[in-house]
């Protein structure tokens, strides 16, 4: 069951909304030439950063489609039905929107990075940093997700959820601390099943 | 099957019932009636685990739940959303009459349609519980004469079934009137 789920939701975001976030993600950083000028130096100074920012605001998005549909319509009720944990759901839905969201991201950042005219090591370094965040992230995503599901205004609220609590990830991220990083980011992805299958559980009535 | 021992259900500060004995055996059919708001789609819900009881012990053999929500991707076509669920779909497509809109995607059903497809979910399930909620809503006279002899056959094969409805249903279904007991 838990790997129909995960294809199922492969197949609903590749048919689906998944292109949306990569999309705003390029916009977001194509706007930055415009804002900053288009001194080359100073671009590719703050190219990593920009990036970064750019990956966090792409990833709300996805976040009142990831969960919010499933509850509504039922689906959630009949996979505990036939007997899927809701931790497993919780990863289910992570391990698939991160399939969704992260490669096409890391594929997304390479454009990114050449519109801020950064180097080819700045790239490199950037793109490991968000290999190692995009899980982080995902997982934050859909544990925000279930939280909000159900909650009039859920998107909104759910940025105002989602971002304070990926600044660690930023922070690591951007200055390349990859240990530091990849440890928020596993304890992100850790953790989210468990506060995803608590907030299914709460809002079941 | 199912077996309820003193099972006190609470939702929204109101008690719904209390201290309610039940017990359901292969081949037994139950009727849950009571007015609006008596917990009858509560107590389906609690008997197929998705509420916990606030007291007493709630057991059950697989469930399966027929209530508002279809849980049918609507982009898919009927047979191949159905089929999420289970591989086996077409002996209840036919007994629903819904094989020739097995290929129709699922969001293009009407209301009516959609009730007889969350009912092939349930026919298709194999579990030997089905719970079903308000089962009549939105059939029409097809749709309803086709009910009960979907539900004869997996009494024949040794199922049982609750269903939560105020209409009478064909058959011999035992009673369970809610909304009788006090309030607190």
């Amino acid at each position: 069951m838990i790997s129909a789920l995960i294809a199922r939701d492969l197949r609903r975001g590749f048919t689906g909304a998944t292109w949306l976030p990569i999309a705003f993600f390029l916009l977001v950083v194509a706007l930055m030439p415009f804002a900053i000028g288009p001194d080359p130096r100073l671009l590719g100074r703050i190219g990593p950063g920009v990036l970064w920012i750019a990956a966090l605001t792409a990833a709300l998005l996805p976040v009142e489609r990831l969960i919010e549909p499933d509850r509504a319509d039922g689906v959630l009720d009949q996979l505990a039905l036939q007997g899927l944990a809701n931790e497993s759901i919780g990863f289910a839905k992570i391990f698939a929107h991160w399939l969704t969201f992260g490669p096409l991201l890391l594929v997304a950042a390479i454009p990114g990075a050449a519109l801020l005219a950064m180097d080819g090591r700045a790239l490199i370094a950037t793109e490991i940093a968000l290999a190692i965040g995009t899980p982080g992230l995902a997982a934050l995503a859909v544990a925000i997700a279930a939280v909000t599901s159900g909650l009039p205004r859920a998107g909104s609220l759910a940025g105002l959820l989602l971002l304070p609590l990926a600044v660690p990830l930023l922070i690591f991220g951007a200055a390349n601390a990859l240990p530091l990083e990849a440890a928020v980011s596993l304890v992100l992805t850790a953790g989210a099943p468990f506060v995803t299958a608590a907030a299914i559980r709460a809002s079941r009535t | 099957m199912l077996r309820f021992e003193g099972a006190t259900l609470r939702r929204g500060g109101r008690l719904l019932f209390q201290g309610l004995d039940l017990e359901l055996g292969p081949g037994e059919l139950l009727q849950v009636t009571g007015p609006n708001g008596s917990g009858k789609s509560s107590l389906l819900r609690l008997a197929a685990g998705l509420l916990s009881a606030d007291r007493g012990l709630v057991e059950r053999s697989g469930a399966a739940l027929a209530d508002d929500h279809a849980a049918l991707d609507r982009e898919l076509p009927l047979g191949r959303a159905l089929q999420f669920w289970n591989r086996n779909i077409d002996k209840s497509l036919d007994a629903l009459g819904l094989a020739p809109l097995a290929g129709v995607p699922v969001r293009l059903l009407s209301s009516g349609q959609l009730k007889r497809a969350t009912l092939a979910r349930v026919a298709a399930s194999g579990a030997p519980l089905w719970l079903l909620d308000e089962p009549l809503n939105g059939l029409d006279a097809d749709g309803a004469g086709r009910l009960p002899r979907v539900i004869d056959a997996h009494l024949a094969a040794g199922g049982a079934v609750v269903a939560a409805s105020h209409q009478l249903l064909a058959g011999k279904w035992r009673m369970l009137e809610l909304g009788q007991g006090e309030t607190a």
